[in-house]
């Protein structure tokens, strides 16, 4: 792919480290003027380390930027935004207190001797709104406004001034179908204006649509630049995905046949904010996975089945009864389990001890007088340690110093010491390394054999494939179908997962 | 020794033992003891005696801060209890005999429950912020104080309420009794009981709690129902110790006073691990200050000023300390990542 | 075109109202507290038969120049989402050292402005101490309420009369538009004059509208690149210096100063912010709003003492309507956010 024109920014080798953690590791990345670029990636794949280092929120360790050809060292958003390289981040950061006026004019008001001009203020911001044809009242609060006028606000304000990169981040989440067409026309009249512009989204059919070119990063690393219409989904999904390295060791996979076992848990026409309609059923003894790409919905639903978040409608069975796991503390009350994905912040809790942190859960069922003796307590975490091979094998440690892999079978064992019926594991075994990684997913397989009922949540596919023995496709808030594991590959997975939408 | 040093008590303590030096340096009669009547005297026991109310107030401050809240109201309520057992004697056709001080004792405690139950209810299930939900306490308390006793300040002469503040049990003054047992029972609800550490995890990580099936909303009210309970207990000790209820004195700045008790004890007002002992370390130190700042000869009046200052400092310092562990953190970390880059 | 237009009302009252909301909605909750304002002076001459007289009225405003004044800073401290609980120390404070620097020979011309420059001084202490040590607003200002009142005490422990004929005159003199009619002070000028000032200040300044951002969103704010450091430090010093013109104020008007005043006067500063339609959590209210809600708390006191009964029910009423005005803005967060 032979490229005359000068890009607009030019990145060389970028790399950022935080702490152990590489973020980016030499990483190129380029956009042209009147392109709409995407920016592709699972969790971790260090999109938003990139999107940082060009907008000046963040210091590149080694590498280079270039804007139009001239080294670029933003000290500071500011800085970048002066240069004309803006952002539009998903939770929109405006101030919904104040007029849409005032939003795009902050910081650069007409001003006479006596203060500012606010007459004058409406116009110019009436200007800028007529000129990208929006029909929004200047005048009134940005806050009356859904987030999607919101949003064309933060775009207008991005506008006014010279612009040279425009960054869109997660621009659609929360958009309905006639808000992204309005959008979009947006986009291609900036695209018509010279902007580039970098379009961040999960939504695979949203990309193909509306941009001209893909750079794919996986875990730090480039993966490669593309035109989309050189691109087939399957291999976009394929190249974001990947396939691991690792000898794919045969694992303990619960038998279950469907039909005949009872069905522990079921729902029916499961819906909230960010999932419709969605009927499951999980087996006694089962693994059932969730596979789709990041927003298919999969964390949602897990949330909505342990009474973490609340639902909409539908309903939720337990061994053939209503329940409604409202709370957490119900939910768990009924033997719904849920370990969250986001280990630090939702799960471990750093200044506690191992031992405080195992057995939290369960003090928090038998409720404030029913303390659990002291010795009671380290013994019921220490027998957990054993099983679990939790390092160090120390009771008294903080729990926050201990490696991600480990503090995931804390968590775990929190949950298994309550004798749960199901065990919903939300990405379990993500940032965590090789041996630990197929430790969990060999207990996993050796919990279901003992009759544990578990959901299995991952967006590394061959794991899903690996310990579930089915697999339910999920995929813009909706269950698309549910597979035997044994009928599927990692190819037809993938397939699956890129299918574009027929309009459903 | 390094593990005594880094002990989360090791600073107060040795602030404390610092404080005491110097006072026993500047007048040697400061750690003299006399007995009369088989009773103790001295500026020590003076500590032990006067302490009694912040002990308590204190005590319930930390539970609340533990929850990443503060109780802004607990010299109002102090106030009102004092009221309510005070219009009681007074009122009362036998204000000498045990049974009518114990009654105004027991009602003026829980009128005090009562106004903690509501701050609580105010924070965990309207969900206002803490400063403003215990501030109209703050404002009103006061006011309804007065009320209570017509505004005047009601005086009274019975002895077993004299007792509470002034009386002797074994030679040692009622009120340190009140102050162990307060702190006995209240270490013994939150370490034998699960509150404790279940308060801890709400306060370190209410969103990780509440996933793991904790229900902070009881946790949270019960702090400040305590709070209000142990303030209503210190306003009987006070009004016992002048004799009289007085609306617009009784508990003045006391709030500030326990809020540094409770952070130079070491724990964190971002809420979280607490330590009680550390809360009762700090109240002896900030009462022996009083009494260093009364031996210089400054007025009581313009105390709040040397304290304001040694809350500024404090704060400074533990911001600051903050800011340099993390300093050398980062800076260790970036060192062993050059020599590892040098080693590959 | 995009669909940014409300469905269209079935009539046009609704819309003219929705019009109305969508442009002015921060302006509901002081229209709310002017309504109070007002059933309070009906149901009040409804019931004394007396009370909407020009002298009633006057008074309202020169009883309370000072609480107008402080409650001016207040709003500035309060809009950024921050505190002030210092401010009736600072009054405290600067009264006594101007009484006693007055006492002292010191001339007026001098002695004003030092009280101003101290209330200034204190308020950007704390300003300092929430910025750039990260300490919370009200602990930082708790410290200074301490510190202030701590500092009157040592000035004087007992209060300190003022003869100066240039402060009582301040507050001696009426301007009457006819003899029993409606009249001001010198101090109720400056009071109203504070009023103008800051009402002006945050409309039209770009300092002012920084103050709504921050309290909007400080990180928008700040990614916005506005000059929230210098903003809110300001915002902290003009909380100060209106304490310490408050304190000019209050000499006046009690002709002396005395280290006990203003205790309390915090709570019914914020009170009366909030009773006004500002909110706590900052980016929304108005000085004229606090204006109002300062008449509310004047109007409450003049009711209590025409019935007669205890000074006390003041504060609780002012409490009680407080914590009305803090639920119900809590009801209106939780239910818009749920959007």
């Amino acid at each position: 792919m032979s490229e005359t024109r000068q890009p607009v920014i030019e990145v060389g080798g970028a790399t950022v480290r935080f702490q152990a953690e590489t973020a980016l590791d030499n990483v190129d990345f380029r956009m042209f003027a009147g392109e709409v670029h995407s920016l592709m990636g699972e969790n971790g794949a260090g999109k938003s380390t990139l999107i940082k280092g060009i907008t000046g929120a963040l210091h590149l360790d080694s590498g280079t930027i270039m804007l139009d050809g001239a080294p670029a060292n933003f000290a500071g958003p500011a800085e970048a935004q002066h240069a004309g390289v803006r952002t539009v981040y998903q939770e929109i950061d405006l101030l919904p207190n104040l007029t849409v006026a005032e939003n795009i004019m902050l910081g650069r008001e007409p001003r006479r001797w006596w203060g500012i001009d606010w007459k004058a203020m409406q116009r110019e911001a009436a200007a800028v709104l007529d000129e990208l044809g929006l029909d929004i009242d200047p005048g009134t609060l940005l806050g009356t406004h859904s987030l999607a006028v919101q949003q064309l606000v933060a775009i207008a304000r991005a506008v006014s001034g010279e612009l040279r990169v425009l960054v869109l981040d997660e621009p659609t989440s929360s958009l309905d179908t006639d808000e992204v067409a309005e959008l979009f026309r947006i986009i291609r009249e900036l695209k018509d204006r010279g902007v580039a512009i970098l379009f961040i989204s999960h939504f695979l059919d949203q990309v193909y649509e509306i941009c001209d070119r893909v750079t794919v990063l996986r875990n730090g690393h480039l993966v490669g630049e593309y035109l989309t219409r050189e691109l087939l989904r399957i291999d976009l999904v394929q190249k974001m995905l990947g396939r691991s390295t690792e000898e794919l060791v045969l694992l303990p996979r619960a038998e279950v046949d469907v039909e005949s076992e009872p069905a522990i848990l079921e729902t029916r026409a499961l819906s909230s904010s960010r999932v419709s309609d969605i009927t499951l059923v999980l087996a006694e003894g089962e693994v059932l996975g969730f596979a789709g790409l990041l927003g298919s919905g999969r964390t949602e639903l897990a949330r909505l089945l342990t009474g973490i978040d609340r639902a909409d409608g539908g309903s939720v069975i337990l061994d053939g009864k209503n329940v409604a796991p409202g709370s957490p503390h119900r939910a768990i009350g009924l033997g719904l389990t849920y370990s969250s994905e986001n280990r630090r912040t939702e799960g471990i809790i750093a200044e506690l001890t191992v031992a405080e942190n195992i057995t939290l859960a369960l003090q928090a069922q038998r409720g404030i007088f029913r303390r659990m003796r002291q010795s009671r307590q380290r013994e019921l975490a220490a027998s957990w340690i054993e099983a679990l091979g939790i390092r160090p094998a120390s009771t008294e440690l903080r729990a926050g110093v201990l490696s991600g892999g480990n503090q995931q079978k804390v968590l775990l064992a929190r949950l298994l010491a309550l004798a749960p019926r199901v065990l919903v594991l939300d990405e379990p075994t993500r940032g965590i390394d090789i041996g630990a990684k197929v430790e969990v997913q060999r207990l996993v397989g050796e919990l279901a054999e003992n009759g544990m009922s578990v959901v299995f949540i991952s967006a590394e596919l061959e794991e899903v494939l690996r310990v579930s023995s089915r697999v339910m496709l999920l995929r813009d808030g909706r269950a698309i179908e549910t597979v035997p594991s044994d009928q599927l590959t990692v190819d037809t997975l993938l397939a699956m997962i890129a299918k574009p939408d027929d309009g459903s | 020794m390094k593990t005594i040093v880094q002990h989360r008590l090791f600073w107060p303590i040795a602030a404390l033992i610092v404080l005491i030096i110097v006072n026993t340096i500047a007048r040697p009669s400061f750690i003299s003891i006399t007995v009369q009547n088989g009773q103790l005297y001295g500026p020590l026991i003076d500590i032990l005696r006067n302490s009694a109310p912040l002990m308590l107030v204190a005590l319930g401050m930390t539970l609340v801060i533990a929850t990443r809240g503060i109780d802004l109201s607990v010299g109002a309520i102090m106030a009102v209890s004092g009221a309510v057992a005070l219009t009681i004697i007074q009122g009362s056709s036998d204000p000498n005999g045990l049974g009518t001080v114990l009654i105004a004792i027991v009602a003026g405690v829980l009128v005090a429950l009562v106004l903690g139950v509501w701050n609580g209810f105010l924070v965990s299930v309207v969900g206002i912020q803490p400063i403003i939900a215990t501030l109209v306490l703050m404002l009103a308390g006061r006011g309804i104080a007065l009320l209570i006793t017509g505004g005047f300040i009601t005086t009274i002469n019975s002895e077993p309420y004299r007792f509470m503040a002034q009386g002797y049990v074994f030679g040692f003054p009622f009120a340190l009794y009140v102050s162990v047992a307060a702190v006995v029972v209240v270490s013994l609800i939150e370490r034998r009981t699960a509150l404790g550490v279940l308060t801890e995890a709400v306060g370190i990580n209410p969103e990780a709690s509440r996933l793991a099936g904790v229900r902070s909303r009881g946790i949270i009210w019960a702090a400040y129902a305590v709070s209000g309970l142990l303030a209503g207990l210190a306003g009987i000790l006070y009004s016992s110790n002048i004799m009289a209820a007085d609306a617009n004195a009784a508990g003045l700045y006391i709030e500030l006073d326990a809020i540094l008790a409770v952070v130079l004890g070491g724990t964190s007002l971002m809420g979280g691990k607490f330590s009680l002992a550390g809360t009762v370390v700090g109240v002896f130190t900030i009462q022996t200050l009083k009494s260093t700042i009364t031996f210089l000869g400054v007025p009581p009046a313009v105390s709040p000023l040397f304290l304001a200052i040694v809350v500024v400092i404090v704060v400074l310092v533990q911001s600051q300390r903050l800011r340099d562990v993390s300093n050398r953190i980062s800076q260790s970390l970036r060192n062993r990542r050059a020599n590892s880059e040098v080693a590959s | 075109m995009t669909m940014t237009k409300p469905a269209v009302a079935p009539n046009p009252v609704a819309s003219a109202v929705q019009k109305f909301l969508s442009r002015r909605g921060s302006w509901v909750p002081v229209f709310a507290a002017l309504l109070i304002l007002i059933i309070m002076f009906v149901g009040a001459q409804a019931y004394f038969g007396n009370f909407l007289t020009p002298r009633v009225i006057s008074s309202l405003l020169l009883d309370n120049a000072y609480l107008l004044i402080l409650a001016v800073g207040m709003t500035f401290v309060i809009l950024t989402g921050g505190i002030d609980l210092s401010v009736g120390a600072v009054m405290a404070f600067t009264g006594m050292l101007g009484a006693s620097l007055l006492r002292d020979g010191s001339p007026v011309t001098v002695v004003v402005p030092v009280m101003l420059l101290v209330g200034a001084a204190l308020g950007l202490g704390v300003g300092i101490l929430v910025q750039y040590f990260g300490v919370q607003p009200f602990i930082a200002s708790l410290a200074a309420m301490f510190a202030a009142r701590g500092l009157a005490f040592m000035v004087s422990l007992s209060s300190i009369r003022v003869e100066e004929p240039a402060i009582l005159w301040l507050q001696g003199t009426r301007i009457q538009a006819a003899p029993g009619s409606w009249f001001i002070t010198p101090t109720g000028i400056l009071a109203l004059l504070v009023v103008v000032i800051g009402t002006l200040v945050l409309a039209y300044t770009r300092f002012g509208r920084t103050i709504y951002a921050i309290g909007g969103n400080e990180q928008s704010a700040r990614l916005m690149g506005l000059p929230v450091v210098r903003t809110k430090l300001l915002a902290y010093t003009i909380s100060g210096l209106c304490a310490g013109l408050a304190g000019v104020v209050f000499t006046a008007y009690t002709g002396a100063s005395y280290p006990l005043n203003g205790i309390g006067t915090e709570l019914d500063t914020i009170a009366a912010v909030v009773i006004g339609g500002t909110l706590l959590t900052g980016g929304s209210g108005y000085v004229l709003g606090s204006m109002i809600g300062v008449f509310v708390y004047g109007a409450i006191k003049s009711v209590i003492s025409f019935l007669g009964a205890e000074q006390s029910w003041t504060r609780i009423t002012i409490g009680g309507l407080l914590l009305v005005f803090v639920v119900v803005q809590r009801v209106i967060v939780a239910r818009s956010s749920r959007r």
